[in-house]
């Protein structure tokens, strides 16, 4: 902001007094960069069409809204649908499975990948680690869908995950996705198989401008290779945790849901259905419209609030965080 | 500095090496099953218990299959279609955004920078878009694929901070020169943000070929579906209400060999037919992308 007045002012000769009227400030500077306010038209359009557009529709949360009447000719119908949300039966069912999966993926999810970084970190460069850096990639590259197809296939009645559980509990098992108490075990551990190569990228490049000296220091006093990665690595890459901490929070109500409507079925509704998937299942499958636009409402204010809560929690806790 | 290796210490890297190596083969076995299952006979497929190391057989019945019905062959033209135009909208949008954006004496500046920020806390949600979006036309033909996802924020952002990194002399001595500002948006910026392009480029190109959600709910026709929906229906048949349940799969199944052995193996070549020429090309990728994870990092 500083910088963009301070140009505006040395690049204007007028700037000096008495000072120039703002229309011939905007007048000059609409006839110097033209060219970007061209570029500027479709950009702003797309964004008013495609983001400010739909935001303007959530009115029809406020009405019961018919496809046949239209937008204006719908009866307004104050905070019904959100009323009939809070108290349905499923209210509970998807605010609850939404944060025990996001707890789960921030449990494991969020920490593999430190944890694979701090492995990585400690095995010298070569072909081994690079190998290990390329294989570990590899399923960040597979399509979403593909996954959960192999997912599908791997967890069927003769799966090879299947049958690993069989071998190991005993148990007769049919396919595992039939099964609630399985669902965020599955999900869960999918999304580390397919992120941890990928995402441990950042925290190594983190890791790779630690000062030297501080090892150094630190061997001078004998300290072991645990203590070195605990009480040096995990510091000095703390503000990287920290900001990624906060997208993952802040993604937390809206994760992940097209991943769900691919694995989900009716028999683990139970676990697996979340504030999205529920949206779109009553909304595009079932066509209660004005119903699930109060629920995605409610689900987008929450959304923000835990950004902004996590934001301020990370400002009071450390230098480290968004705005 | 020559380091003292302790028998503490040794142990400590057989530790770390044995985990490393479990992980990796933890990454690489599923998809090696699938490449193995995709060749084996289906018949001993199916009967087959444990992990699968080597095709059991081998036959290329499942690929016959594939080549032989078109659908799934004209959902991956559909894909290069959506692929290609896709993405070059997207960059023309995300440079002209960015170059906007990265102008240092704009007025409206700070006007049009807030307008794109409040879009990256706020949205309308999925119901609403769905109806704007068939209220102006975009249900159901190629611009569905297109337009709605014609820019995204961050991509544009991390554009604009590497359009920033240029030094604002150039420019300046190019105005001097009298170049106007789409001279010097074609011939000093674009030249000079040559990395930037490329990751972006990655960027979209791999979300828009995985892309499958937008074409489930904004397309209708299967003759428009891209391969990532067809593959859906192939692969991911859990959706009770959906009517459309294995009727790609059908298609291609319907023939004498209708058996649930041809079903699975047909899975597994249309998971290698679509995915392994991806994985083929990408270790030579691999440095753009992971140059593009310390680009996008820098922006926080």
């Amino acid at each position: 902001m500083e910088i963009v007045r301070d140009n505006k002012e040395t690049g204007s000769r007028l700037a000096v007094p008495p000072p120039p009227k703002k229309r011939l400030i905007i007048k000059k500077d609409f006839k110097k960069n033209w060219f970007a306010y061209m570029l500027a038209v479709p950009v702003i359009a797309w964004f008013i069409i495609f983001c400010y557009g739909p935001m303007w529709g959530v009115m029809i949360a406020f009405k019961d809204f018919k496809p046949l009447l239209g937008f204006a000719e719908s009866d307004w119908v104050g905070l019904k649908h959100f009323i009939d949300f809070f108290e349905g039966p499923y209210f509970w069912r998807v605010v609850k499975n939404t944060l025990l999966l996001n707890v789960w993926g921030i449990a494991f999810g969020f920490t593999a990948p430190i944890i694979l970084a701090l492995i990585l970190n400690e095995i010298r460069a070569g072909i081994f680690k690079k190998t290990v850096q390329t294989i570990t990639y590899m399923p960040h590259f597979i399509s979403l869908v593909v996954v959960c197809g192999m997912i599908h296939i791997f967890t069927a009645d003769e799966g090879v995950i299947t049958q690993l559980l069989q071998l190991f509990t005993g148990k007769d098992y049919t396919s595992l996705l039939g099964y609630s108490s399985f669902f965020r075990p599955i999900y869960t551990f999918s999304g580390i198989w397919q992120s941890i190569g990928w995402e441990s990228i950042i925290y190594l490049a983190a890791m790779s401008s630690i000062d030297p000296s501080l090892y150094e220091a630190a061997e001078m006093d004998g300290i072991g290779r645990i203590k070195k990665m605990w009480h040096i690595t995990l510091p000095q890459i703390s503000p990287v945790i920290v900001i990624l901490f906060i997208f993952a929070i802040g993604g937390l109500m809206a994760s992940g849901y097209e991943k769900i409507i691919l694995l989900y079925n009716p028999l683990t509704y139970d676990t697996a259905d979340v504030i999205a998937s529920y949206v779109y299942r009553r909304g595009l499958r079932e066509a209660s419209l004005s119903y699930s636009t109060a629920v995605g409402l409610i689900s987008a204010i929450v959304n923000f609030a835990l950004l902004w809560a996590a934001n301020r929690v990370a400002r009071r806790h450390s230098e480290t965080s968004l705005w | 500095m020559k380091k003292h290796y302790s028998i503490g210490n040794r142990a400590f890297d057989t530790v770390l090496y044995l985990l490393l190596i479990m992980l990796t083969l933890c990454c690489l076995y599923p998809i090696v099953h699938i490449v193995f299952a995709s060749f084996s006979d289906p018949v001993r497929l199916v009967a087959h218990k444990g992990l699968l190391l080597g095709p059991l057989g081998f036959t290329l019945d499942g690929y016959k299959l594939i080549f032989k019905d078109n659908s799934l062959l004209v959902g991956y033209g559909n894909t290069i279609l959506y692929v290609g135009l896709g993405t070059l909208v997207n960059m023309v949008m995300t440079i002209m955004g960015a170059f906007v954006l990265s102008r240092r004496d704009l007025y409206f500046k700070s006007h049009i920078m807030i307008v794109i920020t409040i879009t990256m806390f706020f949205g309308g949600g999925l119901i609403p878009w769905f109806l704007l979006m068939k209220d102006i036309g975009l249900y159901n033909n190629l611009w569905s694929m297109i337009l709605p996802t014609a820019l995204n924020t961050w991509n544009m952002i991390i554009m604009r901070t590497g359009f920033q990194a240029i030094p604002a002399e150039l420019e300046e001595a190019a105005t001097i020169d009298g170049a106007s500002q789409a001279k010097i948006l074609t011939n000093v910026i674009l030249p000079l943000s040559k990395a930037t392009l490329a990751v972006i480029f990655l960027y979209y190109l791999v979300g828009n070929w995985n892309s499958w959600f937008n074409a489930m709910v904004l397309l209708k026709d299967r003759d428009l579906f891209p391969l990532q929906l067809l593959l859906k229906e192939i692969l991911v048949a859990n959706d009770a209400t959906a009517t459309t349940i294995g009727s790609a799969g059908g298609v291609v199944i319907n023939s004498a060999e209708s058996s649930t052995a041809f079903r699975e193996l047909v899975k597994y070549c249309a998971i290698v037919f679509s995915t392994v020429p991806i994985l083929m090309v990408y270790p030579f990728l691999q440095k753009y992308f992971v140059k593009g994870v310390y680009v996008g990092s820098i922006k926080g």
